[in-house]
């Protein structure tokens, strides 16, 4: 077996992307997501409760507001908190990830049902090109999510990842999730 | 024919949670086991909750499902993560292939 180094070849954005901090919000982007913060509390109470008669709503209302308050007040409300820049283009991501989750679950459902198991379990790192912590997560989280890989440790570089079979690792190491996470981050 | 397709997504969601639990008793290690866990958490979840919004219809019940699965879906990974970080911080080393070490 190669040497770690040999397997891991970091692009060079990974090194620059280290020290990238994602800034706070502006002021006018700070009213902006408190209003999205309000609205998507607001749709979560009415779908979470279905109430119709004014006190109740007035109530949900009253709630809604204060807890914006309290958040802008407690200078809660970031890009990290609340991402509204990814709910765009987050679910054409979804998508393809479902469809991922499904391909990877057949497989690992396939070696179970194999009566001789053929497993072979191994640890290895990818590169990550996501430049935020919400980036990394997402693609940390994307790679559990699929059958047959988890991520173990996360830093800024690489994801420690620990595969089921050999085709588990292939696909991880083509990379595309990792463009498609990128791409859905879309940072500069 | 919606409540038949229903019936064909819940029972094949029972499927793949009774092949998970196989799974967890045939794998040799803990992490070996969680992947075989991981097509209950995601498959399995996902057509049983398909199954049931399909029983549901168009109601708040279908909303409350679809936070259901966002839910699911959000927390089963970092949990499984965590579990996984867990072990090998309490010193669980991991069964590794011959060939690969």
């Amino acid at each position: 077996m190669p040497p770690l180094s040999a397997i891991v070849k970091p692009t060079t954005t990974n090194h620059q992307g280290i020290l990238t901090i994602s800034t706070g919000p502006t002021s006018d982007n700070r009213w902006l997501h408190a209003i999205s913060l309000a609205l998507t509390m607001a749709v979560i109470w009415f779908l979470l409760s279905g109430h119709t008669e004014p006190l109740i709503l007035g109530l949900g209302a009253a709630s809604i507001l204060s807890i914006t308050w309290l958040a802008l007040r407690m200078d809660l409300i970031d890009r990290e908190g609340h991402p509204i820049h990814l709910t765009f283009r987050a679910p054409m991501f979804w998508v393809w990830l479902g469809w991922e989750i499904v391909k990877s679950n057949l497989q690992v459902m396939k070696i179970i049902l194999y009566p001789k198991l053929p497993i072979s379990p191994r640890m290895f790192r990818v590169p990550v090109s996501q430049k935020t912590d919400i980036g990394r997560v997402l693609y940390a989280n994307s790679i559990t999510l699929t059958p047959g890989t988890i991520s173990l440790r996360v830093n800024e570089h690489d994801i420690e990842v620990h595969a089921l079979t050999q085709a588990g690792e292939d696909g991880l190491k083509d990379g595309k999730m990792d463009r498609l996470v990128t791409n859905v981050e879309g940072e500069q | 024919m919606i409540n038949f397709l229903s019936w064909v997504l819940l029972l094949s969601g029972c499927f793949c949670v009774l092949i998970s639990a196989i799974g967890l008793i045939r794998m040799p290690d803990l992490f070996t086991r969680m992947h075989a866990a991981g097509v209950g958490d995601t498959l399995g979840a996902i057509l049983v909750i398909a199954g049931l919004m399909l029983q549901a219809g168009p109601t708040l019940l279908l909303a409350k499902l679809v936070l259901i699965m966002f839910f699911l879906l959000f927390t089963g990974p970092t949990a499984c993560h965590a579990l996984a970080k867990a072990a090998l911080a309490g010193g669980e080393k991991p069964l590794l292939d011959d060939n690969n070490q």
